[in-house]
């Protein structure tokens, strides 16, 4: 099956995630930040989607866009927003912060032209139809450990979070 | 004494409006308005809730009080008896029977027996059609919303027959201080024996609807948990008394009109939870038909009226007499100083007391229960208020 | 340019995979013709069914039997006025029913009415079903917030946390479905729906009757789940009226309030939709894999291949239904009040049966009658879930709300996760 309209779809992709990165930045209501991650994390799944990636773009959405955005929401709209709202979005250190972004960004481009070699090829290898069963084949059986440790992890991280809320055990 | 036109703060329930979030204070005042498809009338209650939890209650009642007690004290006796129906008018029938009752207790006069089972009959049908418009708008309340269809269509039936007797579907004025103005139609008897062969099998279908339904018995078991001991120290009657375990029923302890010539059981309760009122009514609609079936088979002839001056003039005194309504003891106490017109009549409306009780069934129970105990504890406003 | 368009007839995939962009907007605006018919049918069978179970009639006036009292409904929400109030959030109030709507139609893209009938088979056709479906959870949290009142707040919050805690139980019954559709000879699941399809037409069996009583428990389990995900009865608990929480949608009004109507009717019919596809089987007739004994049919009749007596007669069930539904519209002309003013409708109601009986003779015609088999069975199971949610909401009182989320955690999710491993464990054995 050949893609379609490649470029445009790449482009309109970046240009959404960005435009809504930026807004995650700079909007004063953090009800409206928390969509326009929403719809950062919709266009990064898009992106997977044009790496051959189903399976991951589509736990992103159910996952990332679907579950921890909805627990983000909840907690946002808990919380009384008022005095949030007054607050400045920049500080007074704006300089400092461009300063250490720009290093960042020099850092990045000599890691690129240096280590170009060591990066895969453009042309992808695995084939679009077995990507849930190479990621399960990875996950369940090479990376079982990691996998295992995770999952404790979580199990530590309810047991906690319900030890914390609840007022008596 | 609260202001019923203020909105929010109660005053003896000691409260500070939230401020901060919804995850730090720990109070807030939750109003079910006059207006609200769950509180049956206009009936204000002031929940003080922690979270979902209520912490307490007031119950601010007036919205109906129309000085039905202070206008008794301007008209007749025989005046005042339409007023009487207008108070629980879902039962309007009782209430017209207690009144009658109390006015000839204190004439010293007696219904003949033709007169008192027609009233017996015409009284237990009364009590069907309460217990039908309960169950329906009970289970409305908790969200089965086709029991209210059943229940109101066949509650028509019994208001075709009152239609057909006195003229009034529901503040029907039926009886008369004496016993009865009118005597019963051609067909009545056949008219309430099919009526009874009707309705026995819609019972089953409401029961077979909600008992066993897992849904409605988790709803209603172990909500608003009030005990016999606690009933008796509020004065809650009725089904909610007999439900918590308590075995009084007007009917059996102190026999009027006529019951004391029928064989009926009074259906009890265990535990006095939600679940325990709704099968005890249920069991309370099957012996009114009881009732009927076994007064309807014996009518005596006779008078239906009996010998009544025409002007009604008591003897100085004071009487209190209370009969087994649908919803509890509704009782009457009459002052007469001797003149057409009574000094005072007292009604002790089974609804207002019972609603006492509301506060301590509700404490700790979730907002949602909340609305599962007004429904529960069978409440007109129009007797609350007068 | 034609015959871009007509090439694609000859192949036996779906437009997506075929990569013909027109058919794929052909079968979208089909798909949205198809919903917006379904949800206007929905609308007037609800309240039709309804009243009957409250022994009484439902909507009788605004056309023959109430028939066009979804037109009116729609009519008068368009015309209404657009209420939004003063203190709310302009952007999220708009863009709330958007996102409720968008995440519910776009799951129709994966749901195949055929084996070629989808607009495209993903391979992780289930997978994007269920992440789509919890984008419309987003879309009713920004509902009650943009309304900037406590109560619609309260009921959105309480409505989502009921759409998450049951959205588990749903993943752990669809995982335990895919996994039903390894039990193959290459020992090979599939997440795309039409191979799941395909994986019950080759093991012969509906998933819902495999492995006894496994495909039922964890059909079961959806279907509650399902319930709960939508908002509907018994699970209505933020929706009710007699309750003290208003509801999500308390604000809303006219067209933007319809929207979430829609999206409510549109999310029912999809996980009606993923349910019939997982478990009963999609597109397939009952018995699949009972062909019959050969018989010779004339020429005309004949089937494109060459199958037996039980595969002709089942063919001849979507015809025969709709003879069906054109006899109740020809009685119901028949037994209508012979009064003057009663002519249009009874007209109306004897045109409806003639155009029933119409279509059904259209699908006796071979050709149409070949291709209609898979979107009739698909359609008429769907149906016969649409018809177990209102018979829910018409019998079962609402759950508490702790008493909802104590079922969602304590019973579905165990219950879900025990028919998995369940179905591993035989899957392995057997």
């Amino acid at each position: 099956m050949n893609p379609v309209a490649t470029p445009f779809f790449f482009y309109l992709l970046s240009a959404m995630a960005l435009i809504s990165g930026v807004l995650v930045i700079t909007r004063k209501n953090p009800v409206h930040s928390a969509i326009a991650l929403i719809f950062t994390l919709l266009s990064l799944a898009g992106l997977y989607l044009m790496l051959y990636a189903p399976f991951v773009a589509g736990v992103q959405i159910i996952l990332y866009a679907g579950g921890i955005m909805v627990l983000f929401l909840f907690v946002i709209m808990l919380v009384s927003v008022s005095r949030v709202e007054r607050e400045s979005q920049f500080n007074k250190q704006w300089l400092v912060g461009i300063a250490a972004t720009a290093a960042l960004g020099v850092l990045f481009i000599l890691v690129y032209a240096k280590g170009k070699s060591v990066f895969p090829e453009r042309t992808v290898q695995l084939p679009e139809q077995l990507n849930t069963q190479q990621v399960a084949v990875w996950l369940y059986g090479t990376y079982m450990l990691p996998f295992e440790v995770a999952s404790l992890l979580l199990l530590v991280a309810i047991v906690g979070a319900v030890v914390m809320a609840k007022k008596r055990i | 004494m609260t202001d019923p036109t203020k909105s929010g703060g109660a005053s003896h329930l000691d409260l500070a409006e939230r401020e901060h979030t919804f995850l730090d204070a720990n109070e807030l005042v939750l109003n079910m308005g006059p207006q609200h498809p769950s509180t049956h009338g206009v009936l204000r209650v002031i929940l003080k809730l922690d979270g979902e939890k209520v912490r307490g209650t007031e119950c601010v009642i007036g919205y109906l009080h129309r000085g039905v007690e202070k206008i008794a004290e301007n008209r007749t006796y025989t005046m005042f008896n339409p007023y009487v129906d207008r108070m629980d008018y879902v039962a309007a029938v009782s209430n017209g029977l207690g009144y009658c009752e109390a006015v000839e207790k204190l004439l010293n006069i007696e219904a003949p027996p033709r007169a008192n089972y027609i009233r017996v009959i015409l009284t237990e049908l009364n009590r069907l059609a309460s217990h039908m418009l309960w169950l329906g708008t009970h289970a409305l309340d908790i969200g089965a919303i086709t029991p209210l269809f059943y229940t109101f269509r066949d509650r028509e039936e019994i208001l075709k027959i009152y239609e057909k007797y006195c003229g009034a579907r529901l503040t029907t004025h039926a009886f008369r201080i004496g016993g009865c103005q009118y005597e019963t139609y051609d067909g009545f008897e056949a008219d309430v024996k099919k009526f009874v062969a009707f309705v026995t099998p819609k019972i089953d279908e409401y029961e077979e609807l909600l008992t066993t339904n897992r849904i409605w018995v988790e709803r209603t078991k172990g909500v608003g948990v009030l005990s016999g001991a606690d009933c008796i120290d509020l004065g809650v009657t009725g089904p909610v008394l007999r439900a918590s375990g308590v075995n009084w029923d007007l009917r059996k302890a102190k026999p009027y009109a006529a019951y004391s010539q029928f064989q009926f059981e009074i259906p009890t309760g265990q535990n006095g939870d939600t679940y325990d009122r709704y099968l005890v009514r249920v069991a309370e609609m099957r012996q009114s038909l009881r009732i009927i079936s076994q007064a309807v088979e014996g009518i005596p002839e006779g008078p239906i009226m009996a010998k009544v001056p025409k002007v009604l003039k008591p003897p100085v005194g004071e009487i209190y007499h209370s009969i087994e309504a649908p919803k509890g003891e509704l009782g009457y106490f009459i002052v007469s100083d001797g003149s057409t017109q009574p000094y005072r009549i007292r009604v002790r409306p089974p609804s207002f007391v019972n609603l006492q009780a509301l506060d301590k069934m509700v404490r700790g129970q979730l907002v949602a229960d909340v609305v599962a105990v007004i429904g529960t504890l069978d409440i007109v406003l129009g007797e609350v208020d007068r | 340019m034609l015959d871009y368009v007509t090439g694609y007839l000859n192949s036996n995939v779906t437009p997506g995979q075929a990569g013909n962009w027109v058919w794929a907007l052909i079968y979208i605006l089909l798909i949205f013709l198809g919903i917006s018919l379904a949800v206007m049918g929905m609308v007037w069978l609800e309240r039709k069914i309804l009243a009957h179970m409250q022994i009484r009639l439902g909507p009788m006036r605004v056309g023959p039997h109430g028939l066009l009292q979804p037109i009116a409904d729609s009519l008068k929400l368009l015309l209404k006025e657009d209420i939004i109030p003063e203190s709310a959030d302009k952007i999220v109030f708009w863009l709330a029913p958007l996102m409720v709507v968008i995440a519910a139609f776009t799951v129709f893209i994966v749901i195949p009415f055929g084996p070629t009938h989808a607009v495209t088979d993903m391979n992780i056709g289930i997978l994007f079903m269920l992440g789509v479906s919890s984008l419309g959870v987003l879309g009713i949290i920004m509902a009650g917030w943009a309304s900037n009142s406590h109560y619609p707040l309260m009921g959105s919050l309480r409505s989502s946390a009921q759409m998450v805690s049951y959205e588990i139980a749903m993943g752990l019954a669809v995982v335990s479905a895919v996994l039903m559709t390894s039990f193959n000879a290459g020992g090979s699941g599939t997440l795309s729906m039409i191979g799941i399809v395909q994986a019950q037409a080759a093991q012969h069996t509906w998933f819902a009757f495999k492995f006894f009583p496994l495909g039922l428990v964890a059909l079961f389990v959806f279907a509650v789940a399902m319930v709960a995900e939508t908002n509907r009865a018994p699970f209505d608990l933020p929706e009710a009226e007699s309750e003290l929480v208003a509801g999500f949608h308390t604000e809303y009004s006219g067209f933007r309030w319809s929207l979430f109507f829609l999206a409510e009717y549109t999310a029912m019919l999809a996980v009606s939709s993923i349910a019939v596809t997982l478990w009963l089987g999609g597109w397939l007739r009952p018995f699949p894999s009972w062909h019959g004994p050969a018989i010779t049919i004339p020429n005309f009749w004949e089937h494109a291949a060459p199958l037996g007596a039980v595969d002709f007669a089942f063919s001849l069930v979507p015809a025969v239904c709709l003879f069906v539904l054109a006899a109740f519209a020809f009685v119901g002309t028949l037994r209508m009040p012979k009064h003057p003013l009663m002519k249009i409708q009874k007209g109306g109601l004897g045109a409806l049966a003639l155009v029933l009986a119409g279509i059904g003779l259209v699908l006796l015609i071979p050709p149409v009658r070949d291709r209609i088999q898979d979107i009739f069975w698909f359609v008429a199971k769907v149906a016969v879930f649409m018809y177990l949610y209102i018979w829910y909401r018409g019998t079962f009182p609402r759950y508490r709300f702790d008493q909802l989320m104590k079922l969602g955690w304590k019973v579905m999710l165990p219950m879900g996760l025990g028919v998995l491993i369940a179905t591993a464990v035989v899957g392995v054995l057997v």
